[in-house]
This record gives structure tokens, sequence and C-alpha cells, in this order.
């Protein structure tokens, strides 16, 4: 009678989520309704629009994107890739708001300098030169920024990147929370890569590099009044290296995401949505550890929701998957890497 | 994980389905009560395993969708008040009201603060001595120990400005009113396993004996369910209509005993309006006199809103079991998460929203209608 019968129904559900949320509808025609209720176009910013969820999306792709609209900006990818004078150049950004900004494997700072990494290593590019910009809340602790300072001076040695320009700003009490930061960064591209979102393809496998909802566990740990004892730590790290390591082996990546604010259903969903393709997850195959999903059944949360900072998505044809998987699992940082799911076409 | 993985085995999930093919041979109907359960059922596609016989209809049991829409208004009022710090659990912070939701209200600059349990309130008026803070204390029986606990401890500690606005609901008479309604197709219940956790079963039995239904206190794993649906359908197949306890890993006849006793210290019956169903009789609580000083609806001067729920929305119909979420002609189409006509749409325990998230509005209709 219908599909379910035949499949198992867990993974049945999931992929008509990923489906249907690959389909993704704008809701015009609702504008026009006549009830009294609905909320239809918020008339100011809530929190939601800055979920990396639907809303975040609808905020991009009808307000920004129509005015700026071009080639690179376009693909909504992780990076804009361009040439200079020959060379292919990664040019990427991100801001980073966390509370409480010292959590148990790390802090913002870290998280500054490995996010704009990352970001630069998901074009399949060597990371080379930061800048970062920090917005101060006036009566921070001079101790406190010396921390994230330092934390971040460790975390681009390690990542092997300069941090090369920056500002500094300082806002009154209240205007901000502690402190904002934003890295920029630039990286090279070799030229064998051609890493793009729209290149997977219906029977690619999809590869994860560790256990996922790591981040997100720990950072709730120690939330205001969500504080509870766990022994999960961050997984912020650096994956350039990782990424160097997938280029070097000479696999023809066709798509890498870092899932980090919204999981790996939410990174996920935006490649179905710029490949037109649909997925297929098969949920026990998803690395998770004991700890973080205790945590996520006590407090309702799906792990695929929940945001990851040092682990890496990859997409690649099936006979490069096993050669992937031993790349990633003689890496200290992929060594639980597993394939998750396959790239499948899109329902009707 | 352990007492968890068992709970989702699929080889013995297969055996349950097997033993309920074998032992059906007629239709019959069965409400899961709790909004908990429908997510299961949905997630897991446990309504597409079970025989053509058997359908389930989805019911009352999701708080956040029979909070009445005055209430929310009521909140809404509260919130906005430049000396008021209000509280409440996320999932309210999206449930559209006549005129937008508490997100919104933040936004334009109320200070709204989701906590995850009512007692981290008192610290926050502890800390805000110059402010009222608010809970908003929806809920059914589950969560009424801790919100009346919050009240306890205020009146115990002497902290004034902390009071909570109640909207809270119970399962007996929500029940019993669906068994009344002329509508009614509900021939056994699966029964709330949280709700029992702390009242027992004992108020079951009258309902059960004077309607002739089983009912079967469930819990809320794939198994669980299942296990619940072969003890009902057991029971309509022998004609037989008791109270059954699926879920005696968590529930016992008499309940918690001790959150009862503070439940009723701080609380007392009343009348309750539903969202989407109108007023039944005895179906809630209320502060009782000796706590009004932490009562907001006294509080606070909040005049009845003639609030009306959009025609279209069908959400009443849904909370009673009659209708289906994809009955409605909004459901997938104007009413979506991101654009909620009613709350059945909002909280992940509502049937609208767990048939949204695993992809059921995508699906031809007529297959829909056949299940």
């Amino acid at each position: 009678m219908n599909r379910a019968r035949q499949t198992d129904p867990v993974e049945d559900a999931k992929t008509q989520g990923a489906i249907h949320d690959s389909q993704f509808t704008n809701n015009e025609s609702f504008l026009t309704a006549s009830c009294p209720l609905p909320i239809t176009n918020y008339k100011q910013i809530v929190l939601a629009h800055g979920s990396g969820g639907k809303l975040s999306h609808q905020l991009i792709e009808k307000m920004v994107l129509p005015q700026f609209r071009n080639e690179l900006l376009e693909p909504l990818h992780d990076g804009a890739i361009f040439s200079l004078n020959g060379e292919r150049v990664a040019f990427s950004t991100d801001s980073f708001v966390v509370s409480p900004i010292f959590f148990p494997g790390g802090d913002i700072g870290t998280l500054a300098v490995h996010g704009t990494v990352n970001d630069l290593a998901m074009c399949g590019a060597r990371p080379l030169y930061l800048s970062a910009s920090f917005i101060l809340e006036e009566g921070l602790p001079m101790e406190d920024f010396w921390r994230v300072v330092q934390s971040m001076h460790a975390a681009a040695d390690n990542a092997g990147v300069k941090l090369v320009t920056g500002d500094t700003k300082v806002v009154d009490r209240g205007k901000a929370d502690k402190i904002f930061v934003n890295t920029s960064g630039i990286g090279i591209v070799p030229n064998e890569v051609n890493i793009h979102p729209a290149r997977a393809t219906v029977g690619d496998k999809i590869i994860i590099s560790g256990p996922i909802a790591v981040h997100g566990i720990a950072i709730m740990s120690v939330r205001e009044g969500l504080e509870f004892e766990t022994e999960v730590a961050s997984d912020t790290a650096p994956l350039h290296e990782l990424v160097a390591a997938m280029i070097a082996a000479k696999i023809d990546i066709h798509v890498l995401r870092d899932p980090t604010r919204g999981g790996v259903t939410s990174a996920l969903i935006e490649i179905t949505q710029t490949a037109k393709i649909g997925m297929l997850l098969n949920e026990s195959s998803i690395p998770i550890s004991e700890e973080v999903k205790g945590a996520c059944e006590i407090l309702g949360l799906d792990p695929l929701y929940v945001a990851n900072e040092g682990k890496v998505l990859a997409i690649v044809a099936t006979e490069d998957a096993d050669r992937l998987l031993q790349v990633l699992r003689s890496n200290s940082l992929g060594r639980e890497a597993a394939v998750i799911g396959e790239v499948v076409n899109i329902r009707d | 994980m352990k007492f968890l993985d068992e709970y989702r085995d699929e080889i013995l999930a297969g055996k349950v389905v097997d033993e309920i093919r074998r032992i059906t041979t007629k239709p019959w109907v069965l409400m899961e009560v709790c909004g908990g359960q429908t997510h299961t059922i949905v997630k897991y596609g446990i309504d597409r395993l079970l025989p053509n016989e058997i359908e389930l209809v989805h019911g009352p049991g999701c708080p956040v969708c029979v909070t009445s829409l005055e209430m929310i208004d009521k909140a809404h009022a509260i919130a906005q008040r430049p000396d008021v710090i209000f509280c409440s659990f996320g999932d309210m912070l999206r449930v559209p009201g006549s005129d937008g939701d508490l997100l919104v209200l933040k936004s334009r600059g109320a200070d709204i603060r989701v906590v995850y349990s009512p007692i981290d309130c008192l610290k926050i008026a502890r800390a805000n001595p110059n402010e009222k803070v608010v809970f908003f204390a929806i809920g059914f029986e589950t969560t009424a120990p801790a919100n009346a606990m919050s009240v306890f401890q205020a009146k115990k500690q002497g902290i004034e400005n902390f009071s909570i606005l109640v909207s809270h609901v119970l399962v007996p008479p929500s029940i019993a009113s669906i068994l009344q309604s002329p509508l009614n197709r509900v021939q056994g219940f699966l029964g709330p396993g949280h709700v029992c956790t702390v009242m027992g079963y004992h108020e079951y039995e009258p309902i059960a004996a004077r309607f002739r239904v089983p009912i079967v206190i469930t819990g809320f794993e794939p198994l669980d369910i299942l296990q619940g649906v072969l003890m009902t359908v057991r029971q309509l197949e022998a004609g037989t209509y008791e109270v059954e306890n699926q879920y005696p890993r968590v529930v016992q006849r008499d309940g918690n005993r001790v959150a009862q006793n503070l439940v009723n210290e701080v609380f007392e019956v009343c009348d309750r309006k539903w969202r989407g169903v109108g007023s039944i009789p005895k179906s809630g609580y209320k502060l009782r006199w000796e706590f009004r000083e932490h009562d907001a609806d006294r509080i606070f001067d909040t005049k009845e809103i003639d609030t009306k729920e959009p025609d279209i929305c069908i959400s009443g119909l849904v909370l009673k079991g009659v209708k289906k979420p994809h009955d409605c002609p909004a459901f997938g189409k104007q009413c979506t998460p991101e654009n909620p006509l009613g709350a059945t749409m909002v909280s992940a325990e509502g049937a609208c929203a767990a048939y949204y998230a695993y992809g059921r509005h995508l699906e031809k209709r007529e297959e829909a209608v056949a299940l």
C-alpha cells in the first residue's frame, strides 16, 4: 500500500523529512489569506532568524541574495572561490556570539579561528591569513579578553594561519554580550579541487568524519538554567589538514560541509536544495557517543540538529568511499568516520 | 544505549505487529492520548505497520496545543508590561495569539525568558526585586507538581514578586468529554503514561466502566506503543473494558502520592476552556485562595479578550480525534511550522507538527485517507 511497509519505518520517516525539506516551498500564497491569526512575515528580526534553519534561509534568500546576486555568492557555499593572478583563492567570513564564552573544550576565541579555518577548508582551500574583529561590552573583565586572545593565538599557530589584520570596538554595557568576534580568512585552493554542493549526484555516499552533536551538547551543559554534569567537551578543531589529506589522496570530493549551527540535517538539507537531490540516511550507522545520545534523550533533542565544530561531511562517488574512509580514519580527527547514507533521487 | 535501544528493537517490534495482526478480526479506532505518543507513532511510522483494520486517532494530550487563545492573549498582555519579566517554556514562544507570538513581543522589547524549570523563576525573582516575575504555568498533571512547587516555595521564602499564570488542564475530564461527543469514534485508549506517573490510574477506572472502553496506560517508545495497541485490541476483541498498565516500569496504580499532595495543597479543580474544544467542566487547576498573592490572573487586570480561532484551522477537531491533520485544507500549505495557524502545528507534540516533520503533507491524499 505504501513505501513504509517495504522499508524500515525509521529510515522511511527520515527520508521523508529530508525530502520534504528539500522541496522548500515559499509561503507567498499565504500573504493573501484572510485569517486574523497567522504571522506571515515577521516585522522584526526574531531569534529564530539566527537558528540556521528555514527562517535564516528565508532571510538570505529573500533579502540579501536579491540585492547582491552574483555568480560567486549564488551557491551559498561556506566561502567564495575566485581567481587572482592565476591562483584560486577562497574567501570566507563568520561571526561568533556563543554564550557562555568559555565552555568545556574551548572558548569563543578557539571557535572564531577554527570556524573560519574550517569554512575555508570546506572550499578545499589551504587557509593562510585571518582577520579578527572584536566587539567588546563595557565591563568585560580584562582577564577574560586576555584568555580569548591567547586561545586565538594558540589556535592560529596550531592551524598554521596568520592573523594579519583586525579591529576593536567597545559598546555600552548591555549593547553586546561580553564579547563578539568576527573572523574572515583567505586561502589557496589547489587546481584539481572541484568542490561544490551541486556536485552531489544520485548514488554518491555521504560520510561523516566522527561522532555528531558533541559541541552543541558541551555548550548546553554549561548554559545558564540548564547546567548538567557531563564529560562531553566541545569537538572544536581545525579541519584543513584532514581535508588536505583527502585532496592529497587524489580523491574526487564532490561536496564538503562542516555541519555547525543546525547540525548534520541542516547542512544536508542545504545541499539537497542546491543539488536538487534527495538523501537517505541510515540512522544506525551515524556515529554518536553514549553521553551525547543520553543528553539528547533527556533534553528532547534530535542529535542530527545539534551543532558540531570539528566534523566534516563529505560526499563522494561510491567507488571512492572506502578510500576516503581509510584516509579519514588514519587521521586523529577522523578515527570514527563512517558512511551514514547516500544520495537518492528526489521523490516525484 | 541501555533502557532505550531495547524499546526500539526492530525484531521485537515485528513480533508484536505480527501478534496484533493475528488477533485483529474487526476494524477498531484507538486514540493515543498524549502528544508524545503521537510523535513516536508518526516518527517511526507505527500507524503504517498496523493492520488496515486498526486506525489510530490523535488525542488532546499536547499541553501547548490545548491552551486557549484567551489564555495566550492574556499571557501576551502581561508579558508586554514594562514591569514584568515573563518566563515560559520554549515551545510556548511560537504559539500564535491574536496579535503575534511571544517571540515577536520579545523582539519588540518585552523581557521574555525561556526557563527549563519554574523553580528557576524564583532565582530570577530574587535577582530582580523591582520587577514582577511571571511564569506561564501550562500543562497537564505531569507538570503540575513542579509548577505547584514554585508557588509553594515562593510563599515559604517570601518571594512576593513571583506569580504564575495558571492554565493547567486535566486528562480524565477531556477523555470523558470525547466519549460523550456525538461525533466520537474512539473505541479504546492508549492512556497517558507520564500523567499517570504522577496521578496513578485509578481515576480512569470509572471512565472505562461507564463508557465501556478499554484504557491501557502506555509509554512513549515504539515498543511501548505497539504493546499498548496489542493490549487494547486484545480487550476490544474479547469485549472487555478494563484499565491496564503497559508502563509498569514507571507507572503505579496510586501514582506519586507526595507530588499529588503538593498539587492538592496548591491547586484546586476548576472549569477550563480548551483551545478548539471549548469549556470542559472540572477539567483544569487554578491556584487556591491561600496562594492568591502568587496568582498572575488576580494581580494583573487582564480583560477577557474576545478571540476567535481562524475559520480554516481545524485543530479543535484534530484534538478531539475527529479529523486528521491532512484533512485540513491549510495543512502544509498556508499552515506550516514557520507560519502556524493553530497550536497543533507549533509544538513537537502537536499532531499537525508531527505529520509535517515526517513528510506526510507530501503524500497523495487518497493514500492518506485510506490509512
